[in-house]
């Protein structure tokens, strides 16, 4: 199931916020349908959408208020107790869990700046035309369309200690074989370069479509104004892309603290649990070991947590709004 | 390239204009071509190391050319009844084009009655389904696991094309491209005396072909690599679809790499092609509505 970003760069919603659209009695004819016919369009969906996405909802926090696990046919009810244990220092889930935020904020924070910084590079280089323009943007993207099992199988031969191709470049150099997979602080490289590798090219396509958006007057004037490249960046580029930046950053972090693939498949979680993620945590905790009470509790730490990191984000948008406006 | 003043350029342009050069040396072509290389370079070598031997690819004397052309990784891979690249690979093509398709109708009538019909409850429905946008989906992972064992659906093909089409990410496309339709091909037909459900068919589908071919698209590519969810709901190794598949594959040949990687080309193959042949609504998709898989 994908993360899915509600937050259009080049299209914002046509709807006025209040209100939400126009008053029955305002709307055209064509607007008009019996609640029969809309049932019939709306339904199937709707029957869908409640019983996988509402009910779910609901259904995960009423789980992690037990000791439930998912093979015994007794599901006690314990109420906050699998919260408390995860913030009580000593318990059996508190430690693992909150190793595994540590270890999902430290991936975040290494790889969520390289994939900011590299994507809008490539974007602005690429905003340009010229010969295999295209081309190039082609294969920036493609590793994304590879998915994570490919990459993490990639990946793991790459860097294998013994037969790995970069250690035997590294070897060819004479410098000592690193062992990526399996110490640290190689762990975080094997598992942060792979990552941007597989998603600059995502971002990159957002910040290339954001770049439309900018008006070349802009360019021009500053241009007739003497302004040398990187003040055109720095002046007319960095503030046009600002709502599509707060975007792209919004859903990068959002997609590194949820990474899985990679960890699992890459470091396995090596040396110790110690890049053993927060979803790798709860996956294995609730789906393999079938504590669906404590991981329900993980899960809705994580997504509080989750929820604060977009709030606080996005509110970086909203600061700068209204000398936006003006444009 | 131009070099002079910006007269020349023609004022109607939609892309930034280019900055002045100042030589003649492509710098930037080149600059990125490398860069380009070497996003490569990584893909090159699944495939090489692919059709290398097994005694080759541990050899301490490494060759990006296979010194011995082999296609071993590929005959073991598919014939070994213990990793079923193909029954995975033929499970991925039915989850993901069924997810599609189910999507594409589903999403399609819903999106519709949301940005055209006027009907009590709309605001309340629609406001839902957008918040949800923003629920993580981590959240729905265990209560989720619950309710497709209860239906019945653990270790089938159900539990990974059916829950997946409920997210709202369709609705929200779809929905955003309706409401810029025009909305008088659909008076008109209405005063015909054409249905609601003709007017969908003969009008609204026909005009939104890009942007269903495009929902159509990400939905297989994301339901072609979903990891997390495959890999906990199907377990019998037949029942696998692709990712999870590949992830067994390094237990089962631990450093044969070139039956790993052979597993690893079989897989990348179908979402390359389609990637190439469908690259424009794929990266307009992206840079429209934003999905993270």
């Amino acid at each position: 199931m994908a993360t899915l970003a509600p937050v259009s760069a080049s299209a914002p919603p046509q709807e006025k916020r209040r209100g939400g659209g126009r008053a029955p009695s305002a709307d055209p004819a064509v607007m008009r349908a019996g609640l029969g016919t809309a049932l019939l369009f709306v339904g199937p969906y709707l029957v869908l959408f409640c019983t996988f996405v509402l009910a779910p909802i609901v259904y995960g926090l009423w789980i992690s208020l037990h000791t439930w696990d998912f093979l015994l046919p007794g599901k006690p009810f314990v109420g906050l107790q699998n919260y408390v244990d995860l913030f009580t220092g000593g318990s059996t889930t508190s430690e693992p869990f909150w190793n595994s935020m540590r270890a999902t904020a430290i991936f975040t924070v290494l790889s969520v700046p390289l994939l900011m910084a590299l994507p809008l590079a490539l974007a602005v280089a690429l905003n340009k035309k010229f010969r295999g323009r295209n081309a190039m943007r082609a294969v920036f993207f493609a590793p994304f369309v590879l998915g994570v099992a490919v990459i993490g199988l990639l990946w793991r031969y790459l860097l294998d200690p013994n037969v790995g191709v970069v250690n035997y470049y590294l070897d060819q150099l004479g410098i000592d074989r690193i062992p990526f997979t399996t110490a640290t602080p190689w762990v975080w490289l094997a598992l942060v370069v792979p990552t941007i590798w597989w998603t600059a090219g995502y971002n990159m396509v957002i910040f290339l479509a954001g770049l439309q958006d900018i008006s070349p007057e802009l360019y021009e004037a500053a241009e007739l104004d003497g302004a040398s490249a990187w003040q055109r960046f720095r002046h007319v580029t960095l503030p046009g892309l600002r709502p599509v930046t707060v975007f792209v950053l919004t859903i990068t972090i959002l997609a590194s603290a949820n990474v899985f693939g990679q960890p699992y498949l890459i470091t396995q979680g090596q040396p110790g649990g110690e890049t053993r993620s927060a979803i790798m945590e709860i996956g294995e905790e609730g789906l393999r070991r079938f504590n669906m009470g404590s991981a329900s509790a993980m899960s809705t730490v994580l997504t509080v947590a989750l929820l604060l990191v977009s709030l606080i984000t996005l509110s970086f948008l909203r600061e700068r709004t209204p000398k936006e406006a003006k444009r | 390239m131009s070099t002079t003043t910006t007269t020349q350029r023609p004022s109607t342009t939609v892309t930034a204009p280019e900055p002045r050069t100042r030589s003649r040396v492509p710098w930037r072509a080149i600059f990125l071509g490398l860069l380009a290389l070497l996003f490569l370079t990584p893909l090159l070598w699944m495939v090489s190391t692919s059709l290398k031997s097994t005694a080759e690819v541990s050899q301490a004397d490494l060759s990006f050319i296979p010194k011995d052309l082999s296609t071993d990784g590929y005959s073991k891979i598919l014939g070994a009844p213990q990793t079923p690249v193909g029954q995975w690979f033929l499970n991925s093509m039915i989850a993901a084009t069924g997810q599609a398709l189910l999507v594409l109708v589903v999403a399609t009538m819903a999106a519709y009655a949301l940005a055209r019909l006027s009907f009590p409850g709309k605001r309340i429905i629609t406001a839902l389904v957008l918040a949800t946008l923003f629920v993580p989906p981590i959240s729905l992972l265990i209560p989720n696991y619950v309710i497709v064992a209860n239906l019945g659906w653990l270790d089938s093909l159900s539990a990974v094309i059916i829950p997946g089409a409920a997210g709202a990410f369709g609705v929200f496309f779809l929905r955003q491209f309706f409401m810029s339709l025009p909305v008088e091909l659909e008076e008109a037909a209405l005063l015909d005396g054409a249905n609601r459900f003709k007017i969908f068919l003969t009008i609204i589908v026909p005009l939104s072909r890009p942007a269903l071919a495009t929902l159509a698209l990400l939905t297989f590519l994301t339901n072609w690599n979903d990891f997390l969810w495959p890999l906990y709901v199907l377990f019998s190794p037949e029942r696998l679809t692709i990712q999870p598949g590949l992830s067994t594959l390094q237990s089962a040949y631990t450093t044969d790499y070139a039956t790993i990687l052979a597993g690893g080309v079989i897989a990348s193959i179908p979402v390359l092609i389609l990637f190439l042949i469908s690259q424009r609504f794929v990266i307009e998709g992206i840079a429209r509505g934003g999905l993270k898989g």
